[in-house]
């Protein structure tokens, strides 16, 4: 009866998507009595979608296995965290949560607009409602997750144990929320194309948007890469995989996005760019869900043997993006007008090569990810793209990024003198060489080429972010959108040691332990001393006690485990790791080898946790951001 | 031409040249990291190049696995072809005779070295190259 109740819901949501999305046909003299129509329409829809998803995980706790859903996600011996994570643990699951957050950003875009002209602001409810209202039908028509099963299961077949994680259970809801949350950011910029005007409201309005949705994607995507770390127990944090790349897109996008807005705000120049980025990034978040949700890369065949799914994702993401490209090339134009003049040796330009930059890299990791399935599709050649190809574009195309990121930071707005930034630039950047040149060798007494390069150019990131805060504070100007900006500089020269520092000094050796043998693995001797079997709420398992001397003397233990669960054919590897700031210890148990013993993989990751770290940092630069943008600013307009 | 006017002008070239490097160097990576992917019954054809990184598929074969400390000896199969295989270090989870994997390597004196096995972490899902090996081979043992 509930879950009947929750479908139900569904369908009203729909109902009240589509009324929002009326909204979006507002003239301007008719704003006001749509706006009356559009804001409890996109509220009422996430009070029902939020009905459908209570009542979606009370079956999940309640162990309600007449539903498909529930019977194939979920188990008698679940614990219940494992079961209320499990409600957006598969596929229908998840999009009922896109569906509850698009209505929530739908909500608050209708509550806390921060000033968007109504006409504005009607329209973009009205796209918002549209995109929503294609959620909800492709759930209700293609992916229920009330269908019940025409014979109840007593029993329930399990969350696959590797969502079975922390990490994992907040990964996707961040995620997600991220992906959604360009969809405000892309309303807004279709309803200002509709409009034909791009003003300060319209700019002021669409920042702090655009940075939350940033935020959290940032924020989802390091949860993945910290679950992948821990669970998938083999101490990789990034894959290039299509999943992961589907994400690493439009964060790329929002970032380029970011930094164009940024100019906008200050400048008014860019504005048609934004406009573009911002159909981009939403674009991307839309091919990201084709991609996971398809079916489409687990096998080609597999898609095209059961198209419903994936076809309605792509019939929406080209319906999203044909019309709002279309729009952008009838209206652009106008958009074009307002530009003003900036010299070459300016502040601007080296913002526009950033976003240049960064959007070239969506278009590399974009051909890397579909190139393999346009070739399966039309010649049925399979192929992989290797890792390397992925690395050596991010060091084309975002190393010249970063460089930039300093230079616009030391660069006046408008029209500078070369040799003005020259002097400025110099001493930062002799700095940076030398503390690179010096640094990785006083740590690790090995030289490297990668961990110099990267300890410079982290060095050059954080001394010019904190240079051009310094000098904010000092003239009074808007401090928390520098303190963003700086943080966020901050998370990326983090990241960058710890991304070069892994490359460069990290160790992994596969090795047989014999009991009580030392096998000596990146100074330090690790001895074998039992496996003994041991049980937990849904799982049997094998835990190897291994004792560790450390260079320094400092000794230990961990204690790697091979796991089975009671639902599930084989076993699972779970890793132990020794952490500290500086570097982690990552055992993983292999297999028991014929004769005695145990194969092992032992991993030495020196400064793999600055990797998240920094990441973390450049969402909380985010946050300052978005939270800058929405107060009033202190100087009212730039000197130009 | 002006100084400044002949100045712009290099400029512009030199980014242009700076652009065609870059492009140029991401699509020669690009095509230097393509793996293909060869059906055991393939490369008893001799269609695989030699010593070029390949990824091969199909299932373990039965009673093919022996291990010697750290290196594992195996048999893929597509059903139509069985290929040695030889790996050293540490195998997957779902790794075991009978299960669809995917490894990736090259050939060298009639056995293929893997540097790489890779079984799904799903025992209800096969590799879909492995899948697709099968499928091949399953239609060439047809009279």
């Amino acid at each position: 009866m509930l879950a009947e109740l929750g479908q139900l819901c569904m369908i009203i949501a729909l109902g009240l998507a589509l009324v929002q999305g009326l909204a979006g046909g507002a003239g301007r003299g008719r704003a006001a009595g749509m706006l009356a129509l559009a804001r409890p329409a996109a509220g009422a829809q996430l009070l029902f979608a939020l009905i459908a998803f209570v009542l979606l995980a009370h079956a999940f706790i309640t162990h309600d296995y007449s539903l498909r859903y529930v019977a194939t996600n979920s188990n008698l011996l679940l614990p219940l965290f494992y079961r209320i994570a499990a409600v957006w643990g598969g596929h229908e699951g998840s999009l009922l949560l896109w569906a509850l957050l698009g209505a929530a950003w739908g909500a608050a875009l209708a509550w806390r607009s921060g000033g968007l002209p109504p006409a504005l602001l009607a329209r973009a409810l009205g796209v918002l409602g549209l995109v929503n209202a294609g959620f909800l039908l492709f759930m209700i028509l293609t992916s229920n997750p009330f269908a019940r099963l025409a014979v109840p299961a007593a029993d329930g077949s399990d969350l696959n144990p590797l969502l079975q994680d922390p990490g994992l259970v907040f990964h996707p809801p961040l995620l997600y929320a991220g992906y959604v949350g360009f969809a405000v950011a892309f309303a807004c910029s279709v309803a200002a194309l509709i409009e034909g005007r791009t003003d300060h409201a319209w700019l002021r309005a669409l920042r702090p948007w655009a940075a939350s949705a940033w935020v959290f994607l940032t924020l989802g995507i390091t949860l993945g890469s910290w679950w992948a770390y821990n669970e998938l127990g083999w101490g990789g944090w990034w894959f290039w995989d299509p999943v992961e790349n589907a994400s690493f897109m439009p964060w790329l996008a929002g970032t380029a996005l970011l930094h164009c807005l940024a100019v906008a705000a200050r400048r008014g120049l860019f504005l048609s760019w934004c406009v573009l980025l911002s159909i981009l990034a939403f674009a991307l978040s839309l091919l990201g869900t084709f991609l996971v949700r398809s079916g489409v890369l687990s096998s080609v065949h597999a898609f095209a043997s059961d198209p419903g799914r994936g076809l309605f994702i792509l019939l929406l993401l080209a319906l999203a993006t044909g019309s709002a490209l279309a729009l952008y090339a009838w209206r652009a134009p106008a958009l074009l007008a307002a530009g003003k003049n900036f010299a070459a040796n300016s502040r601007e330009t080296y913002l526009l090569l950033n976003s240049v930059l960064l959007t070239a890299a969506v278009f590399a990791v974009l051909l890397g990810t579909l190139y393999p399935l346009a070739l399966e599709v039309f010649t049925a050649e399979r192929i992989s793209v290797g890792p390397p190809y992925f690395e050596l574009s991010m060091l084309v195309l975002v190393l010249p990024a970063t460089l930039a990121a300093g230079l616009a930071l030391l660069t006046g707005w408008g029209r500078d003198q070369a040799t003005r930034v020259l002097r400025a630039a110099w001493a930062p950047l002799l700095g940076s060489v030398v503390v690179g040149a010096v640094l990785p060798m006083m740590l690790f007494g090995r030289w490297d080429l990668g961990a110099a390069a990267g300890t410079a150019l982290a060095t050059w990131l954080l001394v010019t972010a904190a240079g051009s805060w310094l000098r904010q504070r000092r003239s009074g100007g808007s401090v928390s959108t520098q303190a963003g900006m700086a943080l966020a500089h901050l998370g990326v020269a983090i990241f960058i040691i710890g991304l070069s520092y892994i490359e460069a000094y990290g160790v992994s050796r596969d090795v047989s332990l014999q009991p009580g043998e030392t096998v000596t693995v990146a100074e330090h001797d690790f001895v074998l001393r039992e496996v003994t079997a041991d049980a937990g709420p849904n799982y049997q398992a094998l835990r190897a006690y291994i004792d560790i001397q450390g260079p320094n003397g400092r000794s230990f233990e961990l204690r790697p485990e091979k796991r089975f669960y009671y639902s599930q054919e084989s076993p699972l590897t779970e890793a132990a790791i020794d952490i500290t700031p500086f570097r982690d210890l990552y055992i993983s148990l292999g297999s028991e080898i014929d004769g005695g013993g145990w194969s092992a993989r032992i991993q030495l990751k020196p400064f793999v946790r600055w990797l998240w770290t920094g990441a973390v940092l450049m969402a909380l630069g985010g946050v300052l951001a978005a939270w800058a943008a929405t107060r009033p600013r202190r100087r009212t307009q730039a000197k130009s | 031409m002006t100084r400044a006017r002949r100045r712009r002008l290099l400029a512009v070239l030199a980014l242009l040249a700076g652009t065609a490097a870059a492009a140029g160097l991401l699509l020669q990576a690009f095509r230097s990291n393509l793996t293909f992917f060869y059906t055991p019954a393939q490369v008893e054809a001799g269609e695989a190049p030699p010593d070029r990184l390949i990824r091969i598929g199909g299932l373990v074969a039965e009673n093919s696995v022996k291990q010697q400390g750290l290196l594992t000896s195996f048999a893929i199969t597509d059903t139509a072809a069985t290929l040695p295989v030889e790996y050293e270090g540490v195998l997957p989870d779902l790794f075991r005779e009978g299960q669809g994997v995917v490894a990736r390597g090259r050939m060298a004196a009639g056995v293929f070295r893997a540097s790489e096995v890779l079984a799904k972490h799903d025992e209800n899902y096969m590799p879909p190259e492995a899948a697709a090996a099968l499928e091949a081979g399953r239609t060439l043992q047809l009279p």
